[in-house]
């Protein structure tokens, strides 16, 4: 080994506090920057790359195929911007029943409704289907649904009780769209078949665009195509971007705060090597002295302190690419699964190119100490003593002396004036963590009351079950277990019920169906209120909750989806009947993947379906005992047939994943933070031995001592702590509303704003935690200090 | 000045460090109140060990060091630190003061270390200080001061608990001889007053001006003990 090497090696293994300080650094500023560089780049590899392959629409335009004819649907292939399509195809919404028994269902089980395209072939120009298994539909009789889209094995026969003749098909194949262009799809003639006669004529095209990387292209391309064709024609559309938001919202909704403690980690990387190079810089004159007075040149003096600090970070990198990628694997393999692929992996590149940028960063924060190591001169080097940086904070120590403190204390408060750079590098690493806590708090915060909330079902402590066949708001509209569907229970026997129970505080009732909604592709879920349930609501984004008859709140997600803004109009259709409904409220909730159109009972009555609401949410009155209030209710309930439960909300394993990549990424940054404080005041304290063994010998004891060093320390975590809480919230002002748009929603003011005063005061004293707790190890190796070695000491 | 109270009783006290020759060897040293003894010897002799053990700030390898009454060979570090404070002065070669003090709050240390009360330390300080003739440097910081000046602090420091013991290392070892011998005055005058002091020096002028009694060492051991009647009997 060179002789350069066993200097660096020799300076890697005396400073143990500052290679570990180093190696946690470089650690957590490269797992967080690998998971979040690597999430962007890797969540949206499997749509990207089945989009690709199959020639995905970009847009999905539907049509009424009574305002412009096939042709001229056809001739849309001119408009501005277009550069392929397919179709027109007949679409049609129809809900079919199980004609033969499978593993999942008996024979004669309504099926939620599903989109029908026409379409003679499975390849072409645009949306080309991936055929999973068994062929395409080539006659009359069979049919091709879309995989995991109904509960339908090749050979299945479904029924289709609406349409004319009520025909049976057989289920020939399993397909997949990349951006669900349909859930099932049969010849034209087929089509033509199924349709209602005097029911609505609807077709679908499929185009491909010149530009459509943005929102506003895709939405040019729209443009063109509407008025291509006779106004109102164009009926609805479906961006690929909304689908390809969908598909890996949840991987995508990681990356903004990922980002944030990855610039964190990165910055605070930057200040540490800089703390602890200079400070090796500083502790280590004489040895350079001693090693230019051997002949080292300057250039190999830099070399060392470089390479000192970035082996240690080499670790640091080693450690933090292997945790980024172990940790991307649950995340990115449900995004390999909402798209039928194997699980993306981070890709390679982005292991390369991360550690090696923080490894430049680290060198270049390095260099800046090393080239001052590099130009001392070797006689003055040698020469240096025990330096102090006479004349500095003289006045904040006569102030402290006078102050009613214990000396050690106002010794203590004093100290950081001595050193006011090092002080400034030891608030900066207190600031970067306590912005971090002040962050993540408020990430978990909102996260809570994201899952408190997400759920429709999450009002109320007890529901009560109607019967029907209607499951809870956002599950699947399937019966299980074959039964016919009961009757529900009669709305005014159940509220009857309620209201005579003592312990009932307030309850709304709802019901469920599936239906078409103008502007969305497929069928829309929607959840029918009946009663006040203003208590019971989810968070509202903007407008107001529901208040009468013929309206409707939605998610944003919806009104992107369907091009609408609150106020417009969206029309439901079943079975031939359409109503109208009037978007009046913007809210936040997660059921039916945020697509769920939320409304009264009544509109449920105008489409001819059942308004009976299935559940009812139940808020007992303050101090009621749940147990003996549900044996009661439940006794009432029997007569009536329904039954009442405990209201239990499952959690999602998505915000759960969040909390403990927010908790291990915190806890890190945190660690390394209290770790350039520790590294600080190692600094400081070894600086002070001298003046630390007088102390001693005039009677200061260990405990004095560890308070004096702490105190040093405490000051400036306080200040640190309190002056940078406001940027920490800021911080999560701006990320969390990029998180929401990451998955297509808007969070709630109520979301956001989730800090509290008692919060904010806990808060402010982060920095204090930090500080004490990284000078508290130190302060104990000062209390422990031999007195008379101390006393030597220059 | 002396009575016949033994302030320090060291006995057959051995210290070895690790495992080199002891630096002292079963040594037995008795100090009365109101001696002013002097250790002298060459260097590596054993006088700094010997100095350390009776301060607190070393323990012995064998044997027992009673100051004042206290087993100081036993103490725990938080105790050591107390005894220092309540029962002995300390005064080095280079002063060893806080150079980011002023005169004053050097001096005011000890008592405040001790918890004494502010005002009746702030007059004890304002005290020592006129009584050292360095009054007009309270507000001074150290380094504006000669060494003689500095070493006149570090005695006003190492007196303002009013300690049992007054220990000196190498008092005079960085001062020039006029100061020197200022030191030198001080000390036989505060010897004079009844403080009792221990010496450690190489000077043998400083022992023999103001010591009332020597003691030397050599190789950790003690091969003379001598009486100054002279002195004793100012």
């Amino acid at each position: 080994m060179s002789a350069l090497g066993r200097v660096v090696r020799a300076g890697v293994g005396r400073r143990r506090v500052q290679t570990a300080v180093l190696v946690m650094t470089t650690l957590m500023a490269v797992t967080a920057s690998v998971l979040a560089v690597g999430l962007l780049a890797a969540s949206r590899a499997p749509f990207d790359r089945a989009f690709a392959q199959q020639h995905g629409a970009h847009l999905t335009g539907q049509f009424d195929g009574t305002r412009a004819t096939a042709a001229q649907l056809a001739a849309t292939a001119r408009a501005s911007g277009v550069t392929a399509t397919a179709g027109p195809f007949r679409t049609l919404t129809v809900r079919p029943r199980t004609a033969s028994a499978s593993d999942f269902l008996p024979a004669g089980v309504d099926l939620p409704p599903v989109t029908v395209v026409g379409r003679a072939e499975a390849g072409g120009p645009v949306d080309a289907i991936d055929l999973v298994e068994g062929a395409w539909a080539t006659r009359a009789g069979e049919i091709v649904v879309a995989d995991g889209e109904l509960p339908a094995r090749l050979g299945t026969r479904l029924t289709f009780p609406g349409a004319p003749g009520s025909p049976t098909l057989t289920v020939v194949g399993l397909a997949r769209s990349v951006t669900g262009t349909a859930e099932a799809w049969v010849t034209p003639a087929q089509a033509e078949a199924l349709t209602a006669r005097g029911g609505p004529a609807a077709y679908e095209m499929l185009y491909r665009l010149r530009a459509a990387g943005t929102d506003a292209e895709v939405a040019a391309g729209r443009a063109a195509i509407a008025a291509a064709v006779p106004k109102g024609a164009m009926t609805g559309s479906q961006s690929y971007l909304v689908v390809r938001q969908q598909q890996t919202a949840n991987a995508m909704a990681f990356v903004p705060f990922l980002v944030a403690f990855g610039v964190l980690g990165l910055l605070l990387s930057v200040l540490v090597v800089g703390i602890v190079v200079s400070g090796a810089v500083g502790a280590a004159t004489r040895r350079i002295g001693i090693l230019k007075s051997l002949g080292f040149t300057p250039a190999q003096v830099v070399r060392a302190h470089v390479g000192q600090a970035l082996i240690p970070a080499a670790i640091g990198c080693g450690l933090g690419l292997v945790l980024g990628n172990v940790l991307a694997v649950p995340v990115l393999s449900e995004v390999g699964s909402a798209m039928g692929a194997p699980a993306a992996s981070i890709p390679v590149w982005v292991d390369v190119v991360v550690p090696a940028a923080a490894l430049v960063l680290v060198a270049g924060a390095a260099l800046v100490p090393a080239l001052r190591a590099g130009r001392l001169r070797t006689v003055d080097a040698l020469t240096v003593g025990r330096r102090r940086g006479a004349g500095r904070g003289r006045l904040l120590r006569r102030l402290t002396g006078r102050l009613p403190l214990p000396r050690a204390v106002g010794l203590g408060l004093a100290d950081p004036f001595a050193r006011p750079a090092r002080s400034g590098t030891m608030a900066a690493a207190v600031a970067f963590g306590a912005v971090c806590v002040t962050f993540a708090v408020g990430l978990a915060l909102t996260l809570g009351a994201i899952q408190e909330r997400r759920t429709l079902d999450s009002a109320g402590s007890v529901v009560v079950s109607s019967g029907g066949g209607q499951g809870p708001p956002g599950a699947e509209a399937v019966p299980a277990g074959g039964t016919a569907d009961a009757p529900n229970a009669e709305p005014g026997d159940v509220a009857a019920a309620l209201r005579a129970q003592r312990g009932t505080g307030r309850f709304y009732g709802t019901a469920q169906a599936e239906v078409s909604a103008s502007g969305i592709t497929g069928v829309t879920t929607v959840v029918a209120y009946q009663g006040d349930s203003s208590w019971g609501a989810p968070r509202l984004v903007s407008g107001s909750w529901l208040d009468g008859p013929g309206q409707a709140v939605v998610t944003t997600r919806f009104l992107t989806a369907a091009g609408i803004r609150v106020g417009d109009t969206v029309t439901l259709t079943e079975e031939g009947r359409q109503v109208p409904v009037r978007i009046v409220g913007e809210a936040f909730f997660t059921d039916g993947e945020g697509m769920a159109l939320l409304t009264s009972t009544t509109t449920l009555a105008g489409l001819g379906l059942d308004a009976k609401p299935s559940r009812y949410y139940v808020q007992t009155r303050p101090g009621t005992d749940l147990k003996p209030y549900l044996t009661a209710l439940n006794a009432a309930l029997e007569p009536v047939g329904a039954v009442a439960t405990v209201d239990t909300a499952d959690s999602s394993s998505v915000i759960v994943a969040m909390d403990a990549v927010i908790g291990m990424l915190t806890l890190l940054l945190v660690v390394v933070a209290g770790l350039g404080v520790l590294n600080t005041v190692v600094l400081d304290t070894r600086d002070r031995v001298h003046d630390l063994g007088v102390l001693k010998a005039l009677g200061m004891t260990p405990r004095q001592t560890v308070a004096m060093v702490v105190t040093s320390v405490a000051g400036i975590g306080l200040l640190a702590g309190t002056a940078v809480v406001p940027a920490g919230v800021a911080l999560h002002h701006w990320i969390t509303p990029l998180m929401g748009d990451a998955v297509g929603m808007v969070l709630p003011r109520g979301m956001v704003a989730v800090y509290d005063p008692p919060t904010l005061v806990l808060l402010a004293l982060g920095g204090l935690v930090i500080a004490v707790a990284g000078g508290l190890v130190p302060a104990g190796w000062a209390a422990r200090t031999d007195t008379a070695t101390a006393l030597r000491a220059e | 000045m002396t009575t016949t109270a033994p302030v320090i009783d060291i006995r057959e006290v051995s210290r070895t460090y690790g495992e080199g020759p002891p630096a002292l060897h079963d040594v037995t040293l008795s100090v009365r109140t109101g001696e002013a003894l002097a250790v002298v010897g060459p260097s590596g002799s054993g006088k700094s060990t010997l100095l350390n053990l009776i301060a607190g700030l070393d323990r012995p390898s064998a044997g027992s060091v009673t100051v004042d009454g206290v087993r100081v060979d036993g103490l725990s570090e938080t105790a050591s630190a107390r005894y220092r404070r309540a029962r002995i002065g300390m005064v080095f070669q280079f002063f060893n003061l806080l150079d980011d003090l002023t005169v004053g709050d050097n001096v005011l240390l000890p008592a405040q270390l001790a918890k004494a009360p502010r005002a009746e330390a702030r007059r004890r300080a304002a005290d020592l200080l006129e009584r050292l003739g360095i009054g007009r440097h309270t507000h001074a910081y150290p380094g504006r001061l000669s060494g003689g000046e500095r070493q006149r602090v570090a005695v006003a420091r190492a007196l303002m608990n009013r300690p049992a013991l007054l220990l000196a290392d190498e008092p005079t070892g960085a001062l020039d001889t006029a100061a020197g011998a200022d030191v030198r005055e001080l000390l036989t005058g505060l010897n004079a007053d009844g403080q009792t002091i221990v010496l450690v020096t190489h000077d043998l002028g400083l022992a023999a001006s103001c010591a009332t009694r020597t003691v030397e060492l050599v190789d950790g051991r003690i091969v003379r003990d001598t009486e100054h009647t002279a002195v004793v009997g100012r």
